[in-house]
């Protein structure tokens, strides 16, 4: 347990897949640390208070805000961002729109893949209601319901 | 063909400028002022900060002109003394941490000796308020088309209202951002942005330096709906007043706080519509006054205010039309473009009028639009001659078959008489959109392109039109494959870099598609003449296009090979832009949404239960990114309608967060169904008209008109959330309400 | 800034008593919300719960549900058995922000961040839930109805931890959660409501529309007494008597008045007889 004043705090975690570990100020968000320390820059930043959903990565394979995360509190716990999803996977989302601008794409990307692995989750919620927390200002968001419902097709036929 | 760049984003390696790798930079951060006028007696700086260590830039160290030049030099870059509106930029400061930024932010006061300030732009303002010419008019326009004055005494029945709209923020998913450094004597900018030239041209006075001492880049660029048009221009200027100062890159990235209450929103309207009608519903006079908010600085709103009375009297014909406009400055954040730039608040206004003269002659809306929609050969209010050939009844009628829009009016009536507290209404808009600039704006605008052939025989396109979402990059790189006979994986589109790209122009105004990609195709034939062969054709045309490259390559090493083309405007425009009269706009996109919503008397919410579009773009060059863009705008201006809220305080936007400034999830819109009808228009890139901005300009008044038909009242203002809805209602119990 | 980092509840609880100021931190959805701008927050010492790992599961007995110090949204959500026995719990964890929220947000720290429009708290307090507090001085059990006084003001010491949610297992015939925000998700409530029915009587929670979460003892008397309802304004004078509501950047103390009024009328309706 640590204790002084602006102590950095080290930490292991397991970073796509990777072992990692690094010295985190107590002050600094999992978003920043994925983005400035580790270069890991697909991850974005639209809000500061978790409203938006560019930042969603998986933290032990949920899908969570991270600029509300702080980053010692991964220690010792799995985190996936958008750099760890397979490109072969994206053609769905290509094919039917479900990128413009591209700022909330990472975002929007991370929690659609969610649900398509998580497919059993369908059965109490809807896609929209899943995807409530990626906003987006671009699409209207019917490119990347699209896109998903593409995508779960595609896993229900394969 | 598919996005260009779809993958890369998809997959997050698309970088936007806050992504780019850097090393040994400076954090900016921005000082502002806390009062909305008055002058700047003191700025204190805090004792527990070690100043030292910061660059600190004001308003003497601008070695130009102190101002961020758009049309005119009267918004400074850094406040030289007076304030004229909350969160003016007053200081710039930088530092390595970016969390020492921020705390400093906190530790340096701006002292002001407060003046009343003008915030309503309705009122008259007293001798007290005026800072603007003898009445604080910013701008003042009027359209006028035979005699409205003796029409309406003539009319046997006017109806009368006043429609209002609110702000509106872009809330762009990335911030507006900026890099700027020192590349020896080359000042390079890099950032978010629609309009790499407009931002050289800011620069240039302010810095006093050449185009060739200013270089602008546009990195990948989250979002812009016309908030990334002027403002970049003012963050650029900062991040480059720092870099210049420092020495050392700086990096100026807005919080979306910042964001949200500092840079440039919707302009508010409030448009009086004085209409006269005879008992069959046929318009004679339209009079019509447009007023806006154009808050303390110019910006661009003479050209909102411009298109917004130009659009102002619907698409319909009439023979006497008056529409005066009128701008006020006030002391508030100032106000610029935002896609539909003036026409959304016009025909939120004259569609829901529309709506309310059919409820006081007792018709059916969509008899009173058929009846007075423009057919060619008839004139709008500035007397241009439609005749495009374009069947706007045909548009209208496919929205309401889509819409299923009788039947569900018929549906609509048994079912609310039924339930206990659900009321469900459906209403439509017809709607137009002039693309490109007004009158002579695309002459003035003078845009230039090229199409270069490289060695390889690829080939790559040079312009300043930026990528934002809407999918230029894509279009280009078809259209130029299309006139090639190339496979598009050839051809690719130059960063627009003002070093390497000549000025296109703004990518604004739904010009891109139309004007700047009928250059694309231009510069192709340009690029085959100078390879030494005649137009290129489809059908093996593309593989004597590459070899004549290479050829030419071979035969002059070390040279370049470019295909330009410069803007020349289709015959037989005529626009006299003193009296507004002629002809406005090239080219017109013409559109009708349906909207069906369903109202919870319970909570006074309004849900959209269903959304129909149908539009008219000429030719659709790129289904999906169409598509994309209608259901996009669509949903902007239902959010508008419906969310969207700035709440002032003293001049101030109080909800500066996502949490409390609304813009809809997932779970606030249907899907959203679009069609298209083709009525190619021959000066069009491949028949192409303007897309971006024509679907949000109908939104508002179909959902409005829609509401009103659920609950059998009229509102007139917008947003109509909830609270507003439940005082429009009064104490109604359900069975009443109708 | 400072974090302290225990490993297990008696280390929480020996650090908390020996510093009573220390700022317990659990998923940090509240605390960390515009984190880089409020650089004064980044000066206080904060008590980091994330490792306590055993607070973090629920459990079901015979006749309660109970909920761990950071049992969280999706936990419920996850669990079958809540859909079927309680699933105002579901209603409401589902209607808190988003999935991304949902997966970090605790019951628990939802109950002690003490907002007004608090969405966990009126699903459990019409579940008449009982808050566990521990500290190095031993346990207490405060119910939840009677677990706030004032605005932001708890029966919590400083030196206490929230480690259980006790809700009591029961058959309900009522069971009705309503949230009005601007939007569908990712919303600040306006005006909430939750209300049950069982062998225990009625219960009648709201949120935002007072300082506190807290029942509506003059709202429950109507409905235990059978008191005729012909419409929504019929229950204005309780509601007043119960609540009181306020205009804010959100909304208004009129909407929520009135909006809260309908909700009860209207959901009511069909299983109140004296509802007409």
């Amino acid at each position: 347990m640590s204790g002084r004043r602006n102590d950095p705090i080290r930490i292991s975690f397991t970073l796509n897949g990777e072992p990692t570990t690094v010295e985190v100020s107590p002050w600094e968000r999992l978003l920043d640390l994925l983005r400035y320390r580790l270069g890991l820059t697909g991850t974005k930043e639209g809000c500061a208070e978790g409203e938006c959903g560019a930042c969603t990565v998986y933290l032990d394979g949920l899908p969570v805000d991270s600029c509300l995360v702080p980053a010692y509190q991964v220690r010792g716990r799995l985190v996936e961002t958008i750099e760890s999803l397979d490109p072969e996977g994206m053609a769905h989302y290509h094919a039917r729109g479900t990128t413009q601008c591209g700022a909330c794409t990472p975002g929007v990307v991370m929690t659609a893949e969610w649900i398509r692995r998580h497919p059993n989750r369908l059965e109490t919620h809807t896609v929209r209601e899943l995807m409530a927390g990626n906003l987006c200002r671009c699409t209207g968001y019917d490119g990347i319901i699209e896109g998903i419902e593409g995508a779960l097709e595609d896993r229900e036929a394969g | 063909m598919l996005r260009r760049e779809g993958l890369s984003k998809l997959t997050g390696r698309e970088r936007y400028v806050d992504d780019l790798p850097l090393e040994d930079f400076l954090w900016g951060a921005t000082v502002r002022s806390p009062a909305a006028r008055g002058r700047i007696s003191d700025i204190i700086f805090g004792d527990g900060v070690d100043w030292s260590e910061f660059v600190i830039v004001d308003h003497t160290d601008i070695p130009g002109r102190n101002a961020v030049y758009l049309m005119e030099y009267d918004q400074p870059a850094l406040a030289p003394g007076y304030v004229r509106h909350v969160h003016e930029p007053v200081l710039l400061l930088a530092h390595p941490s970016r969390e020492v930024a921020r705390r400093a932010l906190r530790e340096v006061q701006v002292i002001v000796d407060v003046e009343p300030p003008a915030l309503d732009f309705r009122a008259l303002p007293g001798p007290d308020l005026i800072q603007y010419g003898e009445d604080n008019v910013l701008k003042r326009l009027s359209i006028q088309k035979g005699d409205v004055e003796r029409a309406l005494a003539e009319s046997p029945i006017v109806v009368e209202g006043v429609y209002e709209t609110g702000a509106q923020e872009h809330v762009y998913l990335e911030t507006q951002g900026m890099l700027a450094y020192l590349d020896d004597d080359v000042l390079v900018i890099k950032g978010s942005m629609q309009c790499p030239y407009y931002v050289v041209k800011a620069l240039k006075p302010a810095l006093n330096r050449s185009e060739e001492e200013i270089r602008v880049i546009q990195t990948p660029t989250g979002g812009g709906f016309g908030g990334k048009e002027e403002f970049p221009s003012m963050v650029a200027l900062h991040a480059g007043l720092l870099a210049l100062k420092s020495r050392v890159p700086v990096k100026l990235i807005y919080d979306r706080t910042e964001d949200l209450v500092a840079t440039t929103k919707r302009h508010p309207s409030q448009i009086r519509h004085r209409t006269g009608v005879d008992e069959n519903g046929r318009l004679i006079a339209q009079d019509i006054e447009v007023v806006m908010d154009g808050g303390a600085y110019l910006t661009l709103t003479p050209v909102v205010l411009s298109r917004a009375i130009i659009h102002a009297a619907g698409l319909y014909h009439c023979d006497n039309v008056r529409i005066l406009g009128r701008a006020m400055f006030t002391n508030s954040v100032p106000f610029g473009a935002f896609r539909g730039f003036g026409n959304p608040q016009a025909h939120f206004a004259v569609e829901r009028h529309m709506d309310v003269i059919a409820d006081r002659l007792r018709m059916d809306s969509v008899e009173l639009r058929r009846i007075n929609m423009i057919r060619d050969g008839q004139t709008t209010a500035t007397g241009q001659v439609i005749r495009d050939g374009v069947d706007r009844l045909q548009i209208m009628d496919r929205a309401l078959a889509l819409s299923d829009y009788e039947r569900r009016r018929r549906e609509h009536w048994v079912r609310n008489s039924e339930h206990r507290y659900l009321r469900r209404g459906i209403g439509m808009a017809a709607f137009y959109h002039g693309a490109g600039f007004t009158g002579s704006g695309e002459v003035v605008l003078d845009s230039r392109l090229h199409v270069e052939g490289h060695p390889d025989g690829k080939v790559q396109v040079l312009c300043a039109s930026t990528e934002m979402g809407q999918g230029q990059i894509t279009i280009f790189i078809q259209l130029a494959a299309d006139r090639l006979g190339y496979d598009p994986a050839e051809i690719s589109i130059a960063e627009p870099d003002t070093h390497r790209v000549p000025d296109s122009g703004p990518t604004v105004g739904s010009r891109t598609a139309m004007v700047v990609g009928r250059l694309v195709e231009r510069a192709c034939d340009d690029l085959c003449r100078q390879a030494g062969l005649e137009i290129a054709v489809k059908a093996n045309g593309g593989a004597l296009v590459k070899e004549a490259i290479i050829a030419w390559h071979s035969a002059h090493p070390g040279e370049r090979l470019l295909g330009k083309a410069r803007y020349e405007p289709p015959p037989g425009i005529e626009w006299d832009e003193e009296n507004y009269l002629g002809d406005a706009y090239g080219a017109f996109g013409w559109a009708a949404h349906v909207a069906e919503v369903e109202v919870d008397l319970r909570t006074y919410d309004v849900r959209v239960l269903d959304f129909v579009s149908v539009q008219d773009v000429g030719t659709v060059l790129n289904e999906t990114l169409a598509r994309g863009q209608v259901q996009g705008g669509v949903a902007q201006g239902i959010s508008w309608a419906l969310l969207e809220e700035c709440v002032w305080k003293d001049g101030a936007m109080e909800n500066g967060q996502l949490t409390n400034y609304i813009i809809p999830t997932s779970g606030d819109l249907p899907p959203i169904r679009v069609e298209f009808v083709e009525f190619p228009y021959e000066h069009g890139a491949q028949g192409a008209k303007g897309i971006g901005e024509l679907p949000l300009v109908g939104a508002a008044p179909a959902v409005l008109n829609a509401v009103a038909a659920a609950t059998g009242r009229q509102p007139t203002e917008i947003p109509l959330t909830p609270e507003r809805l439940m005082v429009l209602l009064g104490s109604h119990a359900p069975g009443e309400a109708r | 800034m400072s974090v302290l980092l225990p490993g297990s509840l008696a280390e929480a609880l020996e650090t908390l008593a020996a510093d009573p100021d220390l700022v317990p931190m659990a998923g940090g959805t509240d605390l960390l919300v515009h984190w880089p701008q409020h650089t004064e927050v980044h000066e206080h010492s904060y008590l980091d719960l994330s490792g306590v790992e055993e607070l973090r599961p629920h459990r079901w007995e015979a006749d309660e549900l109970i909920l761990g110090g950071l049992t969280t949204y999706w936990d419920i959500i996850e669990d079958r058995r809540a859909w079927n026995e309680l699933p105002l719990l579901i209603d409401a964890a589902r209607q808190v922000g988003s999935i991304q929220i949902q997966t970090r947000g605790s019951w628990a720290g939802n109950i002690v961040n003490a907002s007004p429009a608090a969405d966990g708290v009126p699903v459990l307090m019409a579940y008449d839930a009982v808050v566990v507090l521990e500290s190095t001085r031993g346990r207490s059990e405060v119910p939840l109805s009677g677990f706030y006084s004032a605005y932001k003001k708890m029966r919590r010491s400083p030196d206490e931890l929230v480690t259980e949610i006790r809700v009591p297992r029961r058959a309900y015939d009522v069971q009705i959660f309503e949230k009005v925000g601007a939007r569908r998700a990712q919303a600040i409530t306006k005006v909430g409501v939750a209300v049950t029915r069982s062998d225990a009587g009625w219960r009648v929670v709201a949120n935002s529309v007072a300082p506190f979460v807290c029942r509506c003892p003059a709202v429950e008397r109507i409905l235990e007494e059978g008191t005729e309802v012909r419409g929504p304004d019929d229950l204005l004078p309780a509601i007043r008597e119960d609540v009181s509501p306020i205009d804010d950047i959100r909304s208004t103390a009129e909407y929520r008045e009135k909006v809260l009024a309908r909700l009860l009328y209207y959901d009511l309706l069909d299983v109140c007889p004296s509802f007409r």
